[in-house]
């Protein structure tokens, strides 16, 4: 996966974004009001524990054989006269899309939201081809319009305020400055219905693939992907090879969250399931259909101690919990998918040393981890990466050399005393004009005090006052 | 009470109230004597190491935690830890850094098993709900991340606020949410850090609290830093603290 940003630091991104007062506000609307939602969505299941407790053993039974559930799925796909196809990298998968598009005279694309298609850079693969996109998915045609990056795997525009796009609209569009999101929407809705009648191919995304039957499930609010992949003669699905379940029974399981955990519905608008293409006699529905499975890392990430992350169903609910996504928002990351999911992925597939960062930007706080369907250890996970990236050189020398320091005195007690001693000194030096405060530190622990004091250390150690304790006890005793 | 509790146990105070909150620590061993406990304190013990296992110097944080192994290892009494974080290390995260250790590795789970953080111990092992403690004014508990969704100890603090004398006890607005600490987190990424720190002020304040109330010190130093930073009153005790307020005769 590529770097977006690759000549701005991770701190720049987040120092940009934490000054962003729009999208501070965006944000604020929207992650608070997702995270509430599924909070009483998932209320609404019963046995919601159970049920978590069974998607997390279905996703990792399925990734322990995924090699035979994949060729039990492709199988079943070229039955029902599907086409599969295995893309080993982005680059791959560009070039079989090309070359789909190429084979069928391919003029203009619709697309469904898909974030293989980002993580391969699809539409400027197609364009540079001479073919026209257009993005459906009222998000995703929003951040096209904008020309940016998705900042939510699931709610890309999220970090524009309803007035941002009530302006990008008007210039855009031509059309008159809207205020309220269903004049926005139907204004994109006139646009999109004649995109679809005229798209040669349709691409979508994925959210699960079913072994058993070689059906692929959509899900969606909107119709579009109902559009995108019934309209067009050629419908091309995009999915990771690790977003495939067994049966049609653990897909149940998986949808009975999958909404729930996003955005609180019970069930998605549309849940589409597709198996083949049209069929003689069938109304709607490709002449021809694609299937790619993309790798891109995943299979190298399977039985390591990452592959956990493969459970994911992109839910999106770890960015919702997340209160670092909340502060910076999802383009801070630089990576296709940001947020807590996306600080191990990203990693995992890409390697550690460009994406180091990502991992250092969350508190541990453990949201993720509950917030998650599949109960993803996402915390453990980053300790993990953080792990790797000291051994890949990648820590801060002055870190590196603190922490080796505390960690020979902490193994002397003597030692660490004598540290703790002159570390009480220097302290209430420093905090002496302000009743024991610090108020600035030295570079780096400046970091601290740029909002924060810092306590000088306790006069009397909780030692020294344990043993005149014990002193004082024992005098009483004598007496 | 609890007639089979262990009547004996081993104090691990943790480096932050050894050198910044010690009356912590003494609160922690007066409120466990007057319940009849007899606290023993290993006096070897350093830092469990979990700022450094936190940052990823996972050598560095095995060095410092064989070295608390060991130390602890000495007495056969149950561990009590006044800190969630610390004691999610020892409990969760030692067992993990060991596991492929011959000798560290079984010493880790035999630690881990008899380590408590200290209002789990109160209430999960001495059965002790109701201290009489007094606090006055209105007060909040703030759940720390590692004590709540950490070790899981989400109950036992706040039943034994709820059984304060007196005192009014309130909610913060989103408590449940970090206050931005996180180690080192709040000096690697400092921004991000103060920005999350301002948010749980804010709730803090809007609360209208006199006490905040917790049971790691780590955040507690945290939000007071914030809070004297902004000139505010409102003070942090560490929940041993607060119950140390008022000591019953006889149990
Ligand atoms: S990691 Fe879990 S919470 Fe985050 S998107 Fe994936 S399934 Fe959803």
């Amino acid at each position: 996966m590529s770097q977006q940003t690759s000549n701005v630091t991770f701190h720049e991104r987040v120092e940009d974004a934490l000054r962003d007062q729009i999208l501070h506000v965006a944000l604020e609307r929207t992650t608070e009001r997702f995270q509430r939602l599924r909070v009483t969505g998932m209320g609404s299941l019963p046995n919601a524990d159970a049920v978590r407790d069974r998607v997390r053993l279905i996703r990792a039974h399925t990734l322990s054989r995924l090699d035979a559930y994949l060729e039990q799925f492709a199988a079943n796909v070229e039955r029902a006269g599907g086409h599969v196809h295995f893309a080993a990298d982005a680059n791959a998968l560009n070039r079989i899309v090309a070359d789909i598009a190429r084979t069928h005279d391919v003029k203009s694309v619709v697309k469904g939201k898909s974030m293989i298609s980002e993580e391969a850079e699809l539409n400027h693969a197609l364009e540079a081809q001479g073919v026209r996109v257009v993005e459906t998915d009222l998000g995703e045609y929003i951040i096209q319009l904008a020309g940016e990056r998705p900042s939510h795997i699931l709610a890309p525009a999220i970090h524009k305020t309803k007035e941002q796009v009530g302006q990008l609209f008007h210039e855009k569009l031509g059309v008159p400055v809207y205020t309220e999101p269903a004049e926005m929407t139907a204004a994109a809705r006139a646009i999109l219905r004649f995109e679809f009648l005229n798209a040669d191919m349709g691409v979508s995304g994925v959210n699960f693939g079913v072994a058993a039957t070689g059906t692929i499930c959509l899900v969606e609010n909107e119709g579009n992907g109902r559009l995108t992949t019934t309209a067009p003669r050629v419908h091309v699905a995009l999915m990771g090879l690790e977003r495939i379940v067994p049966t049609l029974d653990d897909l149940s399981v998986m949808l009975q969250v999958l909404a729930r955990s996003a955005t609180g519905q019970k069930s998605a608008v549309y849940t589409n399931l597709i198996t083949g293409p049209r069929r003689n006699g069938e109304g709607d529905g490709p002449d021809e259909l694609h299937i790619i499975l993309l790798d891109n890392g995943r299979s190298r990430v399977l039985g390591t101690e990452f592959a956990e992350i493969l459970y994911c169903i992109r839910c999106g609910a770890c960015l919702n919990a997340c209160p670092v996504y909340r502060e910076i928002g999802g383009h801070a990351y630089g990576s296709v998918y940001p947020g807590p999911v996306g600080a191990v992925l990203t990693p995992a597939l890409g390697g550690i040393a460009p994406w180091s960062d990502l991992p250092q930007a969350s508190s541990l706080c453990g949201m993720c981890r509950e917030a998650c369907p599949a109960r993803i250890d996402i915390p453990r996970m980053l300790l993990l990466e953080r792990d790797a990236a000291t051994r890949a050189g990648q820590m801060p020398w002055w870190l590196r050399f603190g922490l080796h320091a505390y960690s020979v005195a902490a193994t002397r007690p003597a030692l660490f005393g004598l540290a703790a001693w002159g570390a009480r000194v220097g302290t209430r030096i420093l905090g002496a004009s302000n009743q024991g405060w610090i108020r600035a530190l030295p570079p780096p622990l400046n970091a601290w005090t740029q909002s924060r004091d810092f306590p000088a250390f306790a006069n009397e150690s909780f030692r020294a006052q344990w043993e005149k304790y014990q002193g004082e006890n024992q005098e009483q005793k004598r007496k | 009470m609890n007639p089979n509790a262990p009547r004996t146990i081993q104090l691990f105070v943790t480096c932050l109230i050894e050198t910044l909150r010690p009356e912590a620590g003494m609160a922690v061993v007066r409120v466990l004597e007057s319940l009849g406990i007899r606290v023993e304190f290993p006096r070897a013990q350093t830092c469990c190491g979990q700022p450094a296992f936190n940052a990823g110097a996972w050598d560095d944080a095995r060095a410092m935690g064989r070295h608390t192994l060991d130390v602890l290892a000495q007495s056969d009494a149950p561990i009590v830890v006044p800190s969630g974080s610390c004691g999610d290390m020892l409990v969760h995260h030692y067992p993990e850094l060991f596991a492929a250790d011959p000798k560290y590795g079984p010493l880790a789970e035999q630690i881990a098993a008899r380590t408590y953080e200290f209002s789990q111990f109160l209430v999960e092992v001495l059965g002790v709900k109701n201290l009489k403690a007094r606090c006055a004014g209105r007060l909040a508990y703030h759940p720390s991340c590692h004590l709540s969704r950490g070790m899981g100890i989400s109950a036992p603090p706040r039943e034994l606020l709820s059984n304060l004398q007196d005192g009014e006890l309130v909610e913060i607005p989103g408590a449940n949410e970090c206050c931005g600490f996180g180690g080192l987190f709040a000096i690697k990424m400092g921004e991000i850090s103060s920005a999350m720190l301002a948010r749980k002020l804010d709730a803090i304040e809007s609360a209208k609290v006199e006490t905040v109330v917790g049971c790691d010190v780590s955040c507690l130093l945290h939000l007071s830093g914030g809070l004297h930073r902004r000139g505010s009153k409102i003070e942090t005790k560490h929940l041993a603290e607060i119950l140390d307020s008022y000591v019953p005769t006889n149990i």
